[in-house]
């Protein structure tokens, strides 16, 4: 019994975002529409080419049909995937092993979430009644445990602390800026982010991600076919995905300054995909900053910076687009928004476009065209802190590093 | 066999309402003193529960064979709220628990009833009410909330009843047609011709019964919603000023239907062994009832106190007065204010709330047989042994924790933001996410020391959504901190002091 993986077994020969935000004049069908044309654009082959779908939406509907319908697909299967705000990740994992497997040739994931037809300006959830003893925190309350968490076990500051979310939120604002399918495309001073109006704990508004609408999608194939389609594929290095057994909300040893699901799902992509230091052998990450304090977190869990330093680093610049490690170089979840299953799908994309050095020249990555690095990281994470699922892929430019 | 008083227990809600900030708000005289509010997450049956828990967390305590439920202000009706209280309290389910609900003197009626069914199996009789009245009304300002109970045995009395005597009259005193929130009054001159002397031909009748004299009584409650009824039978039934008990109303308010029962609750908790303890409730007639407290009762009031249960006379200085008004008009539904732009929450499901009766009700985990991990909420497979099936029930209502970490949620749905979330870890062992209440946020911090509470989350679709939260481990109160393996537990690097 072993992770195995299936290091540049598949390929990505095409891919289509659409730009994320408050979308009032598109459905969920025209999300998917615009990505998916864009998508087998991009990889200059038909709809009817591709053998098999992966749909990845939260809530944008159910089952295939959510896809089929709007696409008029002939007959093909079409799976719905779910898994919270990893749902595009997961979409495009399963689209991998069935190409992979051998059993399609040419299969596409698509994630899709539309978000803003609810009404209100938060995530509004889905029915989780039963019993009515369900805590009814929201998001950003249960992520904003880390602050507190991480301050004490660290002997931070809580003002430092609030200085270094605020610094994460104005870099992710920064790269969004430049970025003209991202959600915010404006820079944000500092003194705003910080003194915005709070939400959880020491969560400002502008420590959360953006609630958007949006779609994105992928082709893949086996690599031995990528040549007919393009000249510049994405290779899949590695893919992992956990769910682990809730343990943090029930387990006193939890410290809510870690989220073991992700550091057991890095483990195992860097192994599948030969990886020893991440900080130096990747170009880029895309990593899930739902909130702030989020990707603080996870620049250690990811193995980006030692335990208790990553705020450290943050303040250093070491994560900034022209930094030792560029992270959310798009913008992130932070400016580029959250259409919840579309997410995973857009990190993807970033690196379709930063490996391959086709993002355009005011926001192409130098470790990549300078330091001729070719591994991009994407990071997906769905629940809280203590109970959630996590998704890490690798994917290269070169089919052997 | 006779029963007896075996134990007791009282509740008053964290809020008080500053009388003056009423006559403030309208303009009109400023009033004075404070009245007991119960919280948002407050209704008779959560008040009653609190009461109840407290009656049964004195050591040696006999467990209730019968519940009986008084309020006039009701949560449900045909459904009964005795059955809720029950579950909160995790009786057994071969017992009864019945509601004597609608009228304020159907609260004495539940103590008569604990008494009878006392002398064949341990009973409990819970009195609760939350007097709400019109805005600018006597009886917003006079009235307050809260719960008493009281346990009736054969066995281990520290209160024997020696006489009891009831007169009834047919008369417009105080009513409310049921769906309406405020009572009314007749002029209450008429009140207090009619009810004054159907009193003292009850506390008379009680007195012979008893075989007694008003001079043997040491101690007198007077009770009733009728202020200048009882008023008038505290100062002329020939009891010295001494002996009457003192009346609470100016910070707590009258407390309607759990007046008397508190009232006996204070004397109870002063009184010797061997004292002469007299009850008269005055509502649409009069009950009247003589006690003879036994030797029992200095044991069961150190065991009060080694339970850390507070005295009502100390638990009337201990409310919180910071409540504006119009605070307390949204809670009790007579401000219509701007609801939190979120979902309205849905009602919960009654075969899921079946299913975990003991969670939801009994606020009981699991722990596992094989290697003692506790499990908040429970479950069937061991988090840390991964054994099947292989729990036992753990009730954690009773057991005290400590704040591991905690958050102010302004976006999460609250009938009064913001939502307080905490992770608690319980003494002993068990880690829980969920809600705070009756928190003071500038005293709040990670090691803050907290106590379950019974409380409604939110009521949808005429569905109470009933269930535990965790609230500061009262001040002043002297706890009995059970250091244990649990708190070892607690995160080092949140256990110190500071702000979260």
């Amino acid at each position: 019994m072993a992770s195995r993986g299936i290091r540049d077994r598949v390929a990505i020969v095409g891919m289509g975002c659409t730009p994320f935000g408050e979308l009032w004049d598109k459905s969920a069908d025209d999300l998917l529409t615009d990505a998916t044309v864009a998508c087998v654009d991009s990889a200059g082959i038909a709809l009817e080419d591709v053998d098999a779908f992966w749909l990845g939406t939260l809530g944008s509907g159910q089952s295939g049909i959510t896809l089929s319908k709007p696409l008029k697909i002939d007959y093909k299967p079409v799976t719905r995937v779910e898994n919270f705000c990893a749902t595009g990740s997961e979409a495009f994992r399963n689209a991998c092993y069935a190409v992979a497997s051998g059993a399609y040739d040419l299969a596409m994931a698509v994630g899709v979430e539309k978000l803003k037809d609810s009404g209100y300006s938060g995530l509004t959830g889905i029915r989780q009644v039963g019993d009515g003893t369900n805590a009814g925190l929201s998001s950003p309350a249960a992520f904003s445990f880390l602050v507190p968490a991480y301050a004490h076990k660290y002997g931070v500051d809580i003002d430092e602390l609030k200085s270094v979310m605020t610094r994460i939120a104005f870099k992710n604002h920064q790269n969004g800026a430049v970025n003209p399918r991202a959600q915010f495309r404006k820079e944000v001073s500092m003194e705003k982010i910080a003194s915005s109006p709070l939400v959880a704990g020491q969560l400002g508004v502008f420590d959360c991600s953006g609630v958007s609408d949006g779609a994105a999608a992928v082709v893949v194939c086996r690599s031995e076919d990528a040549a007919r389609y393009t000249d510049s594929p994405l290779y899949v290095k590695g893919l992992s995905f956990v769910a682990g057994p809730a343990a943090g909300v029930i387990d006193p040893n939890y410290d809510y300054t870690s989220f073991e699901e992700v550091v057991r799902s890095a483990a195992d992509a860097y192994q599948q995909a030969g990886i020893t230091d991440p900080r130096t052998q990747l170009a880029m990450a895309e990593v899930h900053d739902c909130f702030t304090p989020t990707e603080l977190v996870l620049m250690e869990d990811l193995g980006f910076a030692e335990r208790g330093t990553a705020w450290k680093e943050v303040l250093a610049g070491t994560f900034d687009r022209d930094g030792e490690l560029p992270v959310n170089p798009d913008g992130g979840l932070k400016s580029f928004g959250h259409p919840i299953g579309a997410s995973g799908l857009r990190m993807l994309f970033e690196c379709w476009l930063q490996l391959r050095r086709q993002a355009p020249p005011e926001r192409q990555i130098a470790s990549v065209t300078d330091s001729g690095r070719t591994l991009g990281l994407t990071h997906n994470l769905g629940g809280g802190p203590g109970e959630c699922v996590s998704f890490v892929g690798v994917v290269g430019s070169e089919p052997t590093d | 066999m006779a029963s007896g008083i075996v134990s007791w227990g009282t509740y008053l809600p964290y809020w008080r309402l500053e009388r003056g900030s009423i006559g403030a708000a309208f303009g009109t005289s400023p009033g004075r003193g404070t009245r007991a509010v119960a919280s948002y997450d407050e209704d008779t049956t959560t008040l009653g529960v609190e009461a109840a828990r407290r009656a049964l967390q004195v050591a040696g305590v006999p467990v209730p064979d019968d519940l009986f439920f008084s309020t006039p202000d009701p949560a449900y009706l045909d459904k009964t709220n005795a059955t809720t209280v029950h579950a909160a309290l995790g009786l057994p389910s071969g017992s009864g628990a019945y509601d004597l609900c609608g009228s304020v003197r159907s609260g004495w009626a539940a103590m008569r009833m604990a008494a009878l069914a006392g002398e064949r199996h341990p009973a409990i009789a819970v009195l609760s009410d939350l007097r709400t009245g019109l805005p600018g009304g006597a009886e917003e300002s006079q009235g307050g909330d809260g719960a008493a109970a009281f346990v009736f045995a054969s066995e281990g009395a520290v209160a024997d009843v020696l006489g009891q005597a009831s007169v009834t009259d047919e008369f417009l005193d105080r009513w409310r047609v049921p769906g309406e929130t405020a009572s009314r009054q007749w002029e209450d001159r008429f009140g207090e011709e009619a009810l004054v002397p159907l009193a003292r031909k009850a506390f008379a009748e009680a007195l012979r019964r008893a075989a007694l004299t008003v001079d043997d009584i040491d101690h007198l409650v007077v009770a009733g919603l009728h202020a200048r009824a009882v008023a008038s039978l505290r100062s002329t039934l020939g009891v010295p000023a001494e002996r009457v008990a003192p009346d609470y109303a100016a910070r707590v308010g009258n407390l309607g239907a759990a007046q008397s029962a508190t009232g006996l609750a204070d004397v109870l908790e002063r009184a010797s062994s061997g004292e002469v303890i007299a009850v008269l409730c005055v509502a649409d007639g009069a009950d009247a009832v003589v006690l003879r407290t036994t030797p029992a009762l200095p044991g069961v009031q150190a065991a009060r106190r080694h339970a850390g249960l507070v005295d009502v006379a100390d638990a009337v200085d201990h409310g919180r007065t910071d409540l504006p008004y119009a605070v307390y008009l949204t809670w009790r539904g007579n401000l219509r204010r701007e609801p939190p732009r979120r979902p309205d929450p849905e009602r919960p499901d009654a075969p899921a709330m079946r299913r975990n009766e003991g969670w939801k009700f009994g606020f009981a985990a699991s722990r596992c047989l094989e290697c003692g991990f506790v499990h908040l909420p429970p479950t069937r497979v061991c988090l840390s042994c991964h054994s099947v099936d292989r729990m036992e029930p753990l009730r954690l209502a009773d057991v005290r924790g400590t704040v591991a970490t905690y958050t102010v949620d302004q976006l999460a749905y609250s009938l009064s933001p913001p939502m307080v979330g905490a992770v608690i870890d319980f003494d002993g062992g068990g880690r829980y996410r969920g809600e705070m209440t009756d928190v003071d946020l500038g005293a709040l911090a990670i090691g803050t020391r907290i106590e379950m509470t019974f409380r409604c989350f939110y009521t949808a679709q005429g569905v109470h959504n009933y269930f535990w939260k965790a609230r500061p481990v009262s001040d002043g109160v002297a706890a009995p901190d059970q250091v244990g393996a649990g708190q070892g537990a607690v995160p080092a690097a949140v256990r110190r002091e500071g702000r979260g």
